[in-house]
């Protein structure tokens, strides 16, 4: 299926790119942010034996990467309904 | 029956298992061989992806090296897993609606260049020459041991079984391969990492254990992790090197840019539900891509 016309096309570019961006951010704020730049002062919160900071750039890091493709997976899915370009069965 | 047997027994019977999935799932076409077509469900894709990444190196060096080192050896947690984000959002969605099935043939179509294909074509073979070295060096020092043969010899055995289930099965005989391989890996690691958590902490998840207090002394695990490497003179478990603090940050980068690109994970991408936009593949193509295909990684069939 195609887009009807070039302003929805642009238009999903767009909201493609924003759903990109804000996962984006939280990917390098737990990995980069939490894990590593702030690893030290969150190392001053301990939750059980983990210090905090560790436990980012050991387990939550990770397990939010996770969370975050498959929230990407179904915002796509999402934006790829309301404009009407998603894959059909016959398709596949 | 002593330990010998029971190797060689366990060993022999993954063997058999890996080659008789290369020997049910014969490539019957060119594109067969190269591209696993239809048939392969997204979530056996993810297994296949997954014994992929736990390779024989992580496997045998790694898992140790980065228990040793600590809150210094998140760089390959992070690296290596935060990769695929990156992979997931920004390189395999447009791969894919692309409608090809390499990288270098992607390259050549969307800069309109041959240099471009060729250059894709080279960083390939590199990229897959130095992964394969270190597998295969891998895979030497794991059948040399547990068959007890000569480094050489346990290479050769290596290659030789790989060889045959590569160009056998093709992709889709090393996906299904690769899927046996997922099932035997996740059960290796995870079984003695949940049994040390048990014996250790009392709790059977070892995510929970590592944080949790040990039932002999009463304190955390963490802690007495801490206390153990300073006696030695080494660095807290958890410490964080604030002079290496730069270090890290671009290390995990470069890991996960890295990951995202490895060329025998993205391949995987191309391969299941082929877009819409997909034309028609004239079989005759495949005569002039000999240098455009992935190379079939040789992962080490691994005995457990």
């Amino acid at each position: 299926m195609a887009f009807q016309n070039e302003t929805l096309k642009k238009q999903y570019w767009r909201d493609n790119l924003r759903i990109i961006g804000w996962l984006l951010a939280v990917w390098a704020f737990v990995s980069f942010g939490c894990g590593i730049i702030f690893a030290e002062a969150l190392n001053a919160i301990h939750i059980g034996g983990y210090p905090l900071g560790f436990w980012f750039a050991q387990q939550g890091a990770i397990v939010t990467f996770v969370v975050l493709i498959f929230v990407y997976a179904k915002l796509m899915d999402r934006l790829d309904r309301k404009y009407g370009v998603q894959e059909t069965e016959d398709a596949k | 029956m002593d330990q010998q047997t029971l190797i060689y027994i366990v060993v022999g019977a993954t063997f058999a298992l890996y080659l008789g999935i290369a020997v049910y799932c014969k490539a019957g076409s060119t594109r067969e061989f190269y591209v696993a077509s239809k048939g392969v469900h997204p979530v056996a894709n993810g297994m296949a992806t997954a014994a992929d990444w736990m390779s024989a190196a992580s496997f045998i060096s790694m898992a140790g090296l980065i228990a040793f080192l600590g809150y210094g050896g998140s760089v390959f947690l992070m690296g290596w897993t935060g990769g695929f984000v990156l992979l997931a959002m920004l390189l395999s969605p447009y791969l894919r609606k692309f409608g090809k099935f390499t990288v270098p043939e992607f390259l050549c179509d969307r800069y309109y260049s041959n240099t471009a294909r060729i250059i894709g074509v080279i960083c390939l073979i590199l990229a897959s020459l130095t992964y394969v070295i270190g597998q295969m060096t891998g895979t030497g020092v794991a059948f040399s041991r547990f068959l007890e043969v000569s480094y050489e010899m346990g290479l050769s055995i290596g290659m030789l079984i790989v060889f045959f289930y590569a160009v056998m099965g093709g992709m889709k005989g090393i996906t299904y391969t690769q899927i046996a391989q997922y099932c035997v890996m996740i059960l290796a690691y995870t079984i003695p990492a949940i049994f040390i958590s048990l014996q250790m902490t009392g709790w059977a998840l070892p995510q929970i254990g590592l944080g949790a207090t040990m039932t002999e002394h009463g304190t955390y695990v963490l802690d007495r992790l801490d206390q153990v490497l300073s006696e030695l003179g080494f660095a807290e478990y958890v410490a964080v090197n604030e002079h290496n603090r730069i270090n890290m940050f671009f290390y995990t980068l470069s890991l996960m840019i890295g990951t995202a690109g490895l060329p025998h994970v993205i391949i995987r991408f191309f391969r299941f539900r082929p877009s819409r936009q997909r034309v028609p593949t004239p079989a005759g193509r495949w005569y002039s891509s000999p240098f455009c295909t992935p190379l079939p990684r040789p992962s080490a069939p691994w005995p457990v």
